[in-house]
């Protein structure tokens, strides 16, 4: 898998998959250095968003599933389990202060997505 | 009653009744019958909408008006005489003759002639400028005489004197006057002191009112000017005699048919004449020694005409004449016996002078059922009263609330709020209505998403999260404030509000909708929300355009998710019935993807633990034994258990097994505000369950009962009756209506029985929209449920068919290997899930 070294922001990025194979206005799961990680097409915003795809309320693998929208200014993704919240932004969740999940840059050049992890 | 192999048919009148003859005809019709039917209409165009005539003057046309173009009649072979009244009856040769000559032979001959205006035999009656009031010939020549009249006066304060009435004002006359011979209006519906307020509302609209006059003598040259009344005179340029209506029994009577001295041909239940092989129905006939004047009950005589040439059974019984009267620019409505008096009944009346309100009621003396009852100035509530009265409704502790509204200020979610406060809303979190109440009240926590946080209400299987809506509503109502349901922040309607804009504006994805009707980018609440508005409206696959993401998960994938990420397989056995060949099948490909299988409560078969990459190759092979989705992902028909009925049980009555697979397959894949579920019994002894279903039937001697709304799950409630005794057809014709009402006004996650909870008005009210039609859209219902049956896929065919679609059912993005992290215990060689983390 091709990856970039990113020296300034010291993070590296791994190429993901191609923008088609994300819907838009949805997710997906990369399989990446033996991480899963759900990746958010934000098309409606023209923005992109990757998170952990554990869902820390029953670590249950499955956030790249759920449905992605907004709560005020603040992108969010639900927990297709039991519909638990995240900011993409913050990965904090919005109706359980509890819980927290880990977000990730990406980025998008020439049709493929990276992911710095 | 006997049909011969091609029964010859004639009917006597093109009017409403006598158009919906041939329409129940044709529809009730069962193969092998033959009917060659023949009509003769007087009146130069095919039936038209009388009841709605006075549009005419509104702008509607002629054409608008028309039940049925004269190609319905071509295209249904039914041969139509258009103003060519039949003159004679051979009934020895059973055979009539018509003005132009045709003569035709009859098997059955239907009469549906109608009524005429009665005209009272006053000098000069026959001037010009005197109309009657009956045919679209009629108000053609109402309309341009009254272009050069100044004053036009109707004969007549009935309810049909007052619609002519206000026709004349709407027309442009400078006056317009109502003359009747009693001391009151509309005698025969209202009482005098509706009258006299009655009387005063018209006033105000601009109508002159002239009671207790009797009219000696219309004067005039040639034309009418005026009307001299035994006490005075009234200068008038034209007037529309309405007083009355007179049976066309006149052809009946030279055939020899017994007719009443008052005119209208004498019937007997069945509606045949003396002459068995004559019947008579709509305004000619004259059955239980009455004239029936209403569209309704002539309707019901087709439809039992109809019923018993198809070899059906069926009686007209005592029909009930409560009215409501149209376009005078004021409510008026009575029902029931409006006129019994004490101390046959106690009767309560409210009079409100200034806003131009009266309300009587009848009770009966030990104050349980209603008798009957008057409305004027406002009758909103005349559809309730209507079906309390009918059903004999056991009468709440204060029965003025059904004329005043309740005064105790609980009506809105009164359900939830007559609850204990230690009962258990959130069973997940165990959290009582009390702390919920609390957290509103108290500590402004006045969203589902607060509640959430704040005591974690709703944030186990959110099962409760509708009761919560409640709660919110009633505790911010108490306070006064008033909430309306919206869906979320995103769009600012209810579901209903939002699915009739969407309907409106033809929109099919939701990136539309949200363009149009929202703002934001959407969430978790409005996204499922609208798909299933999309799918109730148009039924296009749901994984197409933008929708697959914004599906609930499990509609996403087409298969629940279970614990530990893995997903359900559930394919349709419709009525439970299953060939030993397909549950080979089922079998055959659980061992080749290691399934967990199970008989579910819903007679069918889950399968169990399937990895989201292997479910389309899982339902290709289903697809191909003949299995279609059982759609126990969405919110949309589940099953439609079936007991084993007449086929095979000795109680068994009906073919229960053969309706209910029936029934599955008419409303597979049919998407709704939440799950529903049916099932269909032989017989009472109830095997099947139907009354803790949202729509269930249950065989009997005569045909099928329906019940609805009924619910197992959280909060079990008994299915109510809504029909008893129907044919199948009607059974279905019901079932659509009543589905599709659910569909376009549920609130989201609403099982029907909920739904009915939150009704105002309950079973009775649903009875009146779904069974007597009472808000006109029944035929609107049936043509959307016909339009989404007709439209129907299974929708895991499109996707196994769909290389595109397909595509989108794997775990990684990047490899196809499949979600490392799922894990298996084992159970009774089995597979079960693993215990969550
Ligand atoms: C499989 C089955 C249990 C079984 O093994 O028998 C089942 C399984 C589920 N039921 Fe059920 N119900 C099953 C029959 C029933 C029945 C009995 C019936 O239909 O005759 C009921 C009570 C009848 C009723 O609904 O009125 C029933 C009442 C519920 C309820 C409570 C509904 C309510 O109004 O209170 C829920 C929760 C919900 O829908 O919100 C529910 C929800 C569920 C869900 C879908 C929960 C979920 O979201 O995952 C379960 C899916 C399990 C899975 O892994 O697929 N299930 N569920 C049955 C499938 C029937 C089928 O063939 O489709
Ligand atoms: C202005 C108006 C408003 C009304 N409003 C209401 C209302 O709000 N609610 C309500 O329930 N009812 C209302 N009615 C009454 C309703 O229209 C009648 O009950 C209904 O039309 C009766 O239908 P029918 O087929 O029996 O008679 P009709 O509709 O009168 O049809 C009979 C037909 O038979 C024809 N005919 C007669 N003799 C012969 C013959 N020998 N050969 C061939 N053809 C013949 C006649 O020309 C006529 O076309 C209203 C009526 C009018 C006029
Ligand atoms: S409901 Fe009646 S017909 Fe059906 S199985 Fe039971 S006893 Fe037999
Ligand atoms: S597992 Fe994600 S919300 Fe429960």
């Amino acid at each position: 898998m091709e990856t970039i070294t990113d020296t300034i922001n010291a993070v590296t990025w791994h190429m993901a998959c191609f923008v088609d194979d994300i819907p838009e206005d949805g997710g997906g799961c990369a399989f990446i250095s033996g991480r899963q990680i759900a990746i958010y097409n934000f098309a409606r915003r023209g923005e992109w968003y990757a998170t952990d795809n554990q869902c820390p309320h029953r670590q249950q693998m499955a956030l790249s599933r759920g449905m992605i929208g907004s709560h005020g200014e603040e992108p969010k993704v639900a927990c297709p389990f039991h519909k638990k919240t995240f900011s993409l932004q913050t990965g904090q969740c919005l109706n359980d202060d509890e819980y927290r999940i880990n977000t990730f840059p990406v980025m998008v050049k020439e049709n493929r997505v990276y992911i710095g992890l | 009653m006997k049909t011969v192999s091609n029964t010859r048919i004639v009917v006597v009148g093109n009017g409403m009744v006598g158009y919906k003859f041939c329409e129940k005809l044709l529809s009730r019709k069962k193969d092998g019958q033959d009917f060659s039917i023949t009509v003769f209409g007087e009146e130069p165009r095919a039936a038209y909408d009388r009841v709605h005539l006075s549009e005419f003057f509104a702008g509607k046309s002629a054409d608008d008006l028309t039940m049925a173009g004269v190609d319905w009649y071509a295209e249904n072979g039914i041969r139509l005489f258009l103003s060519d009244p039949v003159v004679d009856i051979d009934r020895e040769e059973k055979l009539v003759r018509s003005h132009h000559g045709h003569i035709v032979y009859y098997d059955y001959l239907v009469m549906a002639t109608g009524s005429g205006a009665f005209v009272p035999s006053i000098p000069g009656v026959e001037k010009d400028g005197v109309f009657v009031y009956r045919t679209i010939e009629d108000l053609e020549l109402i309309q341009s005489y009254a272009k050069k009249a100044r004053k036009g006066a109707v004969l007549g304060g009935g309810l049909l004197g007052l619609e002519a009435a206000k026709a004349l004002l709407d027309l442009g006359l400078e006056e317009a006057h109502v003359v009747e011979f009693a001391p009151r209006l509309m005698p025969r519906q209202i009482d005098d002191a509706g009258s006299r307020m009655l009387q005063s509302q018209l006033e105000s609209l601009g109508l002159q009112i002239h009671l207790s006059k009797s009219t000696q003598e219309i004067k005039g040259d040639d034309r009418i000017e005026g009307m001299q009344f035994a006490d005075s005179f009234l200068d008038v340029d034209m007037l529309v005699i309405s007083a009355g209506i007179r049976p066309r029994d006149e052809v009946a009577k030279i055939a020899g048919l017994e007719t009443h001295p008052r005119g209208g041909i004498v019937v007997n239940s069945q509606l045949q004449t003396s002459d068995p092989s004559i019947f008579a129905i709509g305004e000619c006939a004259l059955a239980h020694h009455m004239i029936y004047g209403l569209i309704a009950p002539g309707y019901e005589m087709a439809d039992v005409v109809a019923t018993m040439l198809t070899g059906g059974e069926k009686e007209f019984l005592p029909y009930d004449m409560s009215t409501k009267l149209k376009l005078i620019g004021t409510d008026v409505a009575s029902f029931g016996d409006p006129f019994v008096e004490e101390p046959a009944c106690r009767t309560i009346r409210y009079e409100n002078k200034a806003k131009g309100i009266y309300k009587r009621i009848n009770v009966s003396t030990d104050g349980k059922t209603l008798l009957g009852g008057i409305l004027v100035g406002e009758a909103e509530q005349y559809n309730m009263l209507l079906q309390t009265c009918k059903n004999k409704t056991i009468l709440p502790p204060d029965s003025e609330d059904l004329i005043l509204g309740s005064r105790g200020g609980e009506e809105a979610g009164a359900g939830v709020m007559s609850l204990p406060d230690d009962a258990l809303i959130c069973s997940c979190e165990a959290v009582t209505k009390g702390m919920i109440c609390h957290e509103v009240g108290e500590n402004g926590h006045q969203t589902v998403d607060a509640l959430k946080k704040c005591c974690k209400a709703g944030t186990g299987c959110g099962g409760c999260i509708p009761m919560v809506k409640d709660l919110i509503a009633g505790v911010m109502k108490e306070k006064g404030v008033y909430v309306r349901n919206v869906i979320c922040e995103h769009f600012d309607y209810s579901r209903q509000e939002l699915m009739d804009l969407v309907k409106m504006n033809g929109l099919k994805t939701y990136g539309a909708v949200l363009d149009h009707h929202g703002k934001g980018d959407g969430c978790e609440v409005c996204k499922p929300l609208v798909a299933s508005v999309l799918a109730s409206l148009w039924n296009e696959n749901i994984l197409e355009k933008d929708r697959a993401v914004v599906q609930d998960s499990n509609d996403r994938y087409l298969a629940n998710i279970q614990k530990g990420g893995t997903y359900s397989v559930v394919p349709r056995i419709p009525g439970g019935e299953i060939t030993p060949e397909k549950l080979i099948v089922i079998g055959q490909v659980a061992q080749k993807y290691g399934l967990y299988t199970k008989i579910t409560g819903g007679q069918r078969i889950d399968l169990f633990g399937a990895h989201l990459g292997d479910l389309p190759d899982i339902w290709e092979e289903l697809i191909g034994a003949g299995f279609e989705s059982g759609h126990a992902y969405g919110k949309s028909l589940r099953t439609v258990k079936s007991c084993v009925g007449s086929t095979w049980c000795r109680f068994g009555v009906q073919d229960s097994v053969s309706f209910a697979i029936e029934v599955e397959d008419r409303y597979k894949g049919l998407r709704s505000p939440h799950k529903l579920k049916s099932a269909v019994s032989g017989c009472v002894r109830e095997c099947a369950e139907a009354q803790s279903k949202d729509f269930g039937i249950i065989a009997t001697d005569k045909g099928w009962n329906l019940f609805v709304c009924g619910n197992g799950g959280a909060k079990p409630q008994h299915a109510l009756l809504l029909a008893s005794d129907v044919d199948k057809e009607t059974c279905l014709r019901l079932i659509d209506r009543f589905l599709m009402f659910y569909i376009k006004t549920a609130d989201p996650l609403t099982r029907t029985a909920t739904w009915l909870n939150k009704m105002e008005g309950g079973i009775n009210y649903l009875k009146a929209v779904v069974v007597d039609d009472v808000l006109g859209i029944a035929d609107e219902l049936e043509r959307d449920m016909q339009n989404l049956i007709d439209v129907y896929k299974c929708e895991w065919r499109e996707v196994v068919e769909s290389p595109e679609l397909r595509k989108r059912f794997t775990h990684f993005v990047n490899t196809p290997m499949k979600d490392p992290s799922i894990t298996f215990a084992d159970m009774r060689e089995q597979k079960r899930a693993k215990e969550w983390a």
